[in-house]
């Protein structure tokens, strides 16, 4: 077994009434990619912000990257890398620039961002539009540009919330091919998607239904497990239970 | 202290990139400044008058053409029927109506006393009492003119009189420039820090690029100081940047020394950037960020002795200008403009000033949260 | 028409739904009568004076105490020298200085004239001028009391009427000037706002793929501010007439008639700046300096036009609120009907026409 970067035990979160995150509980490990599923409003986006130190827990155990949720979010903060749904890179700045930002406040050292930049622009096939505001370009490449810089100062996780969301199928597959890379190297990926045929390329997967992780293995275990002959069916199968939707 | 120094270029890169706020920055000192103090001149220079003479004699001719001799008024309407001015009041072409009734002059020599009627417009108030004022003191001048030419006083007077002299300081031809512009210019400054700054946080918000930040090892203070830092810089190149379009336009110099100014502007902003961050901190979209911003500056303005005297204000809103930072700032910079005082004379505002900064951004360094509870 | 009630649904659940927005619109009327109402006045009371008596006698400190507790004076400061002045007033302590020459008793009783002279802190000439003005008021009514008043002869009493305003109140002038100010606000810049915002985040195009009318897309969410627009114009009536105790002189439906159509003024110039711009902040930028600026300079309500440079008084003609204000004023303070504002209404009109059609061919270009 590879060395655990995310531990949760009995993790919830409470906004008034309304249980978001209800006692769950899994480990992820080292260089994995942990599919997080589940239809909207099932809490992924608490579950998740609170692995970012971006939301306190009400109450039961997280750690991540060694570090407590509780007590060391500066610590996890170090460690993580973070790309959202919503496009996280500044239009107003050019490509060069929001690397060297992102790249600066990670505490990347200057000359050892001056070179993995230039590598990075130039890997990304971006030579051209290095000076090009951020705004100016296609989605895909920002969201390719976007994970590129949230994993640029060597996180040991990635958090990837919905992170294909409106991209072409040609470029879905492209920026696939850069988590496998980045799992390579050895950093943990934890992803959220609603794309079926994604799940599909994770290690593993877990399936949040109001709160709580209703399924968490292997896609193939998953199918033969619910007998179905997708991912989709799966899903589909879980979600059907719900009772809260969006 | 590294991150701090990425931070500040991103954020310099981005608002040299803004032409907005660029134009904000330039345009804002230039056309406040043209604009307000030629506009506030509450000098009452010309009253047009309409003289309803009922009685056509010598007297009420000669009364007509003393008014109007004076230079405060002009004829809009000379006729015989009230009705008719009346009319005109309505219609805005005419100020205050003089009615000078049948026999008059018969009266004022024959029984020794006569009747004038004057009556204002007074839906602008101090139009009106100024020009009955005036009117009242032309007509006591006529009265003592008559009086003269019928009584022959003696050579001293029998009424033991106090003289009264007086004489303005600091502003001896009553310009109301002088008292304009170094208020515009406070103002000026704290539109800069409070709107400008908040606008430029909840503009992050509503992007979400500020969730990407939240989730880097930024700290707390780093992120807001590298907002903050920024638009201070902005806020003493825009009072800067007025006070130069106020000698272009006005020659007006500080009578006190430039030194006093900043100071003073360099502790303001701070305080005024921490209203713009509280500000920040309450609203999510730029659309609110400048509703608050207009609400509280709107309130700020008002109460900040800008327009009318602070001592005339009841004592409810008296208290409230003692909280008021726009209040301090503009009688400060009011003071070292026309009056020439120097920072030990304005020390206890210095203090206020800095409580302000240290206050204002307390609240809302405490109201703002990283980490969302 | 019922896909246009729908979105006009849409928008208004927008709008209700952001609470704080909505404290502001419906506050920012209420605070500003309060404001104007009760705490703002030109007027002079409890001035801080001080005194410099040289003669320190009899008749001084009479004279002191007289002006002391008259209601527009406080003395807090007595000076001992005149070098002292410059001093006090650079510190702000005193608006003005009364100062006594020595032998004021004296010169008074025996020689029938004694001099006072007040230096006045002009750094603000308007409050200073007022300040000297009441003094010398106090000063006179001493002498005369002290002297009794001599019946005249060949006298003329002047009697004195005001119109409109009997009792002088500033509201007559600001409530009309609040409500062009907050229409301003509503109609031209939250409108502008809130479509460029749409533009922005890119939502626009999709409601403009809807089958719906491009333009009625962009009414639709003007709609909303419209009404809130009428709210305000009602809460601000309803305050002047009892909070301020400032009747309605003319016909209330002449006057709500006169306001929609100012609404409708904003409203198309909101539409037409929103047609022009990209950014939130550029509209707001436009609407702030462009529109609400130059409503408070030239609508007359804070500076009296007739004052300004002669360029300055043809600006303000191309200035909507400046119309609007005045339509005001003559139906609900001097209670005039249609005919006195006939002009105001025709101008208004054709500025309206010229906006909406400007802001639709913009729009069309744009669209098609």
């Amino acid at each position: 077994m590879a060395e655990t970067v995310i531990h949760t035990e009995n993790l919830t979160r409470k906004f008034g009434n309304f249980t978001a995150v209800d006692a769950i509980s899994f480990e992820v490990s080292k260089g994995e990619i942990f599919g997080f599923l589940g239809a909207n409003g099932a809490g992924k986006t608490t579950a998740m912000r609170i692995l970012c130190g971006l939301l306190a827990p009400t109450s039961g155990v997280a750690k991540v990257a060694g570090y407590d949720v509780y007590t060391e979010t500066e610590n996890i903060k170090k460690h993580i890398g973070y790309m959202s749904q919503k496009f996280s890179l500044y239009n107003n700045l050019t490509v060069r620039e929001n690397i060297h930002f992102f790249g600066g406040i990670y505490g990347i050292p200057k000359r050892e961002l001056k070179e993995k930049s230039e590598e990075l622009i130039s890997r990304l096939g971006l030579t051209q539009e290095a000076d090009k505001l951020v705004g100016s370009l296609p989605l895909g490449w920002k969201q390719k540009i976007s994970f590129s810089t949230a994993i640029l100062h060597e996180p040991k996780i990635v958090f990837l919330d919905e992170p294909t969301g409106g991209v072409d199928p040609i470029t879905r597959r492209q920026f696939w091919d850069m988590i496998y890379e980045a799992a390579h190297r050895g950093i943990t990926v934890f992803v959220t998607t609603h794309y079926m045929d994604e799940a599909e390329y994770c290690d593993r997967v877990s399936i949040m239904v109001d709160g709580a992780i209703a399924a968490l293995d292997t896609p193939e275990e998953l199918r033969n497990q619910f007998e179905a002959k997708d991912m989709d069916e799966v899903f589909l199968r879980l979600a059907r239970g719900a009772k809260r939707g969006e | 202290m590294n991150t701090l120094k990425y931070l500040l270029q991103k954020e310099f890169k981005q608002i040299f990139r803004n032409p907005t706020i660029l134009r904000l920055i330039f345009m804002m000192p230039v056309i406040q400044l043209i604009l307000i103090p030629l506009a506030a001149d509450y000098e009452i220079k010309q009253i047009n008058i309409s003289v309803v003479d009922q009685d056509h004699s010598p007297y009420s001719n000669r009364l007509t053409q003393k008014l109007l001799s004076t230079g405060y008024f002009q004829l809009a309407e000379y006729g015989n029927s009230y009705q008719e001015s009346l009319k005109a009041v309505g219609e805005g072409d005419s100020d205050i109506i003089l009615t000078i009734p049948p026999d008059f002059e018969k009266q004022l020599i024959k029984e020794d006393g006569a009747k004038l009627h004057l009556a204002a417009d007074a839906v602008n108030g101090i139009k009106a009492g100024l020009g009955t004022a005036y009117a009242s003191q032309i007509i006591a001048d006529f009265n003592r003119e008559v009086r003269e030419e019928w009584v022959q006083f003696p050579r001293f007077s029998p009424l033991p009189l106090v003289e009264i002299t007086s004489a303005g300081w600091y502003n001896p031809h009553i310009s109301y420039y002088l008292f304009m512009v170094p208020g515009i210019l406070a103002i000026l400054v704290t539109m800069v820090g409070s709107f400008l700054a908040a606008l430029n946080i909840v503009a992050e918000k509503e992007a979400g690029t500020i969730e990407q930040i939240n989730v880097t090892p930024v700290k707390k203070w780093q992120f807001i100081l590298g907002k903050l830092l920024p638009f201070w810089v902005l806020g003493m190149v825009s009072i800067t940047l007025g006070m130069v379009v106020s000698f272009i336009v006005y020659s007006i110099l500080p009578v006190g020394s430039f030194f006093t100014i900043y100071v003073f502007s360099a502790v303001y902003l701070l305080g005024v950037l921490g209203i713009g961050l509280l500000v920040s901190t309450f609203a999510d979209t730029q659309q609110q960020a400048t509703l608050f911003a207009f609400f509280f500056m709107m309130i700020f303005i008002l109460l900040g002795g800008l327009y009318t005297p602070i001592e005339s204000m009841p004592n409810w809103a008296q208290w409230l200008t003692k909280i008021n930072p726009p209040a301090y700032f503009i009688e400060v910079i009011r003071a070292v403009y026309i009056k020439g005082s120097t920072f030990k004379d304005l020390l206890p505002d210095f203090g206020m000033m800095i409580a302000f900064a240290i206050g204002f951004n307390w609240l809302a360094v405490r109201n703002y949260r990283k980490r969302s509870a | 028409m019922k896909l246009f009630l729908a979105f006009v649904k849409k928008e208004f659940q927008h709008l209700l739904r952001d609470r704080r927005s909505m404290m502001i619109l419906i506050g920012l009327p209420v605070m500003m009568m309060l404001l104007f109402g009760f705490a703002l006045s030109s007027e002079v009371k409890n001035s801080s004076i001080g005194i410099l008596d040289n003669a320190k006698d009899e008749s001084s400190r009479m004279l002191i105490d007289r002006l002391d507790h008259s209601q527009y004076f406080s003395v807090v400061k007595f000076l001992d020298r005149e070098q002292e002045i410059d001093q006090t007033f650079r510190r702000g302590e005193v608006r003005i200085v009364v100062i006594f020459p020595p032998n004021f008793d004296h010169d008074l009783r025996h020689s029938n004239s004694a001099q006072i002279r007040f230096v006045g802190d002009a750094s603000d000439p308007n409050t200073s001028n007022i300040v000297i003005n009441y003094a010398s008021a106090v000063v006179r009514d001493f002498q005369n009391e002290l002297f009794g008043t001599m019946k005249m002869p060949y006298q003329i009493t002047t009697e004195t009427r005001m119109l409109y305003n009997p009792q002088l109140k500033s509201s007559y002038n600001f409530v009309p000037g609040v409500m062009t100010l907050i229409l301003m606000l509503l109609g031209a810049m939250m409108t502008s706002v809130s479509i460029v915002k749409e533009k922005e985040m890119g939502t626009m195009e999709i409601l403009l793929v809807s089958p719906m009318k491009p333009l009625l897309v962009v009414l639709s969410k003007a709609v909303p501010y419209l009404a809130l627009c009428f709210v305000d114009v009602i809460l601000i009536l309803l305050m002047a007439v009892f909070i301020l105790d400032m009747p309605i002189a003319g016909s209330l439906p002449l006057l709500l008639a006169e306001s929609l159509l100012f609404i409708l003024t904003t409203l198309a110039l909101g539409l037409l700046i929103s047609a022009n711009v990209e950014s939130q902040q550029v509209a707001m930028f436009i609407s702030l300096v462009g529109f609400l600026m130059p409503a408070l300079v030239f609508s007359g309500f804070m500076f009296p036009i007739e004052n300004m440079p002669k360029p300055m008084q043809i600006i303000s003609n191309i200035v909507p609120t400046k119309w609007y204000y005045s339509i005001v004023r003559a139906i609900m303070v001097k209670g005039l009907g249609f005919s006195y504002v006939a002009k105001q209404t025709g101008i208004l009109v054709v500025m309206t026409v010229i906006f909406f059609v400007a802001a639709i061919k913009k729009f069309k270009v744009r669209l098609e």
